[in-house]
């Protein structure tokens, strides 16, 4: 496991370093940004339109029955933005593009196809990992707004429709925009920032190491994403401790 | 990136007391090679005999445990990569699926920006022709043959105008005519730009045809050098088990 760890800092290191060579490595990000947005916005909209409802109706009825059904925006509005928005699209996205990255470069690795680059003196890193960590930490951090927006008109939809809570639509979203204000949505946003990075890192990372032929790329791909998923909640509980104190 | 001078011929090879591991298992025995400068070395042995570890080794894919490797006299660290031109054409040919043809063989060039985009079409055409597949540039590595996967690898190999080709067994996986054609072309290739060709492969037709010499490897070690002439003569008994296996059993008739 330290061995993992150690391996992962190196090649974040090494993914820094390559930095510089961004603008070389621009058709390659656009087409991943392409990619990552093609295969995940439509499901990222549906999984955080049902989480915004599914907040409004454990939340909605307790709180009306305690006369505080005014308050359910801010709650939905808040749990979205700082918590449930960045990690469940994370979590999301971890599964569907860390899930892809590892398997790509695992084949890659398998077929030789690294290596072909290592004779041609193409640095692996600038070529591959580059462009993936870079795609993934723009589109994570855009999908989440687009996800935040749609847990709170879910969660409007709910309210608004459910006769146990029984708050109009206009209560809902006066109680959301005083409760939430943009340092709530950027905290969001700093999550999934980081959030993106470990999982690139991590999925670039199993794809590289992989040995053997089908059977090592399958195990990738599933080393990739259950490294994510840990790393992307122990994180999530150091960021918001972190970030609590910028509150 | 160091870039050596273009007009330049092959290059010496000297493997000296290489060892390698896997999993705490020899797998390279202290081998101890010289390879002259323009000639095509085969390194023939049976399968998971080393032969593939060993040329790694040579390109720099993979690390001693101890001894060396020197090409014109340095050893070939991530320090000198680049110092020489290098290539490697792999036993799958290693060709990026996610790119065409054209995009692979122009590969070298646009990723380290030597030439103009249509001055990099002319190359990849030019270098496609060479190996008989004019035109193809458009399709993607997964619609071609085996045969021509490899001489798309060739082609590739050739754009770095390389001091020192090596070739991961060539011949495997293909029709006995193609393996003609590709042997026909390491002897045109090496004719032509005078590299230095290195073969690992265990087709016994194809070492003769093509090495000015050979080398038998048998679990990681060395066990006879020389021109096919002396191989052949060679009373070695892992060399005679080698050199003479051949299917005895005939099916019967009725």
């Amino acid at each position: 496991m330290f061995q993992n760890i150690g391996e992962l800092v190196v090649l974040f290191w090494l993914t820094l370093q390559a930095f510089p060579a961004t603008w070389r490595q621009r058709r390659k990000i656009f087409d991943q940004l392409f990619d990552i947005g093609n295969a995940s916005l439509l499901m990222a909209c549906i999984l955080s339109l049902f989480i915004g409802g599914v907040l409004a109706l454990q939340t909605g009825p307790v709180l009306a029955q305690r006369g505080l059904s005014n308050s359910i925006g801010g709650i939905v509005g808040l749990s979205m933005c700082k918590e449930l928005g960045p990690v469940m699209m994370a979590v999301l996205i971890a599964g569907r593009i860390g899930s892809a990255i590892a398997a790509e470069i695992g084949s890659m690795r398998v077929y030789q196809e690294v290596d072909a680059l290592q004779t041609m003196n193409i640095n692996p890193i600038q070529y591959l990992v580059l462009p993936r960590v870079l795609a993934i930490s723009v589109a994570l951090p855009t999908l989440v707004v687009f996800a935040i927006m749609v847990g709170w008109f879910g969660g409007a939809i709910v309210c608004t429709y459910n006769r146990d809570i029984g708050i109009s639509l206009e209560g809902y979203f006066n109680n959301l925009r005083q409760v939430v204000g943009f340092k709530d949505v950027l905290n969001g946003l700093i999550k999934s920032f980081v959030f993106a990075v470990s999982i690139g890192v991590v999925s670039c990372h199993q794809g590289l190491k992989t040995i053997g032929g089908p059977r090592g790329i399958g195990r990738s791909v599933t080393k990739a994403v259950v490294n994510s998923i840990v790393f992307i909640l122990i994180l999530d509980y150091f960021l918001t401790r972190i970030l609590l104190h910028f509150d | 990136m160091n870039l050596a001078p273009r007009n330049s011929n092959g290059v010496s090879v000297d493997v000296r007391g290489l060892w390698k591991h896997f999993n705490g298992q020899p797998v390279l025995h202290g081998i101890d090679l010289h390879v002259n400068p323009g000639e095509i070395f085969v390194i023939m042995g049976p399968s998971g005999s080393g032969k593939t570890v060993l040329l790694k080794h040579v390109i720099g894919l993979e690390k001693p445990d101890e001894g060396e490797v020197l090409i014109e006299s340095e050893p070939v660290s991530p320090e000198t990569a680049g110092k020489h031109r290098l290539a490697m054409v792999f036993q799958t040919g290693g060709l990026l699926n996610s790119l065409t043809v054209g995009e692979n063989v122009g590969l070298y060039m646009s990723e380290h920006r030597l030439k103009p985009a249509n001055e990099i079409s002319r190359i990849v055409a030019e270098k496609l022709e060479l190996v008989g597949l004019k035109g193809i540039e458009a399709r993607f590595p997964s619609e071609l043959s085996g045969g021509m996967k490899k001489r798309v690898a060739i082609a590739r190999a050739l754009v770095i105008e390389p001091q020192l080709l090596l070739y991961d067994e060539p011949t495997s996986e293909l029709d006995p005519l193609m393996a003609v054609t590709i042997a026909e072309e390491i002897l045109n290739l090496n004719r032509r730009i005078g590299a230095t060709s290195i073969v690992v492969t265990h087709d016994r037709d194809l070492a003769f045809a093509v090495a000015d010499r050979i080398a038998i490897i048998d679990e990681g070690q060395i066990v006879a050098v020389g021109t096919p002439e002396e191989v052949r003569a060679n009373p070695h008994a892992v060399v005679r088990r080698f050199l003479s296996a051949d299917l005895k059993q005939e099916r019967k008739i009725e």
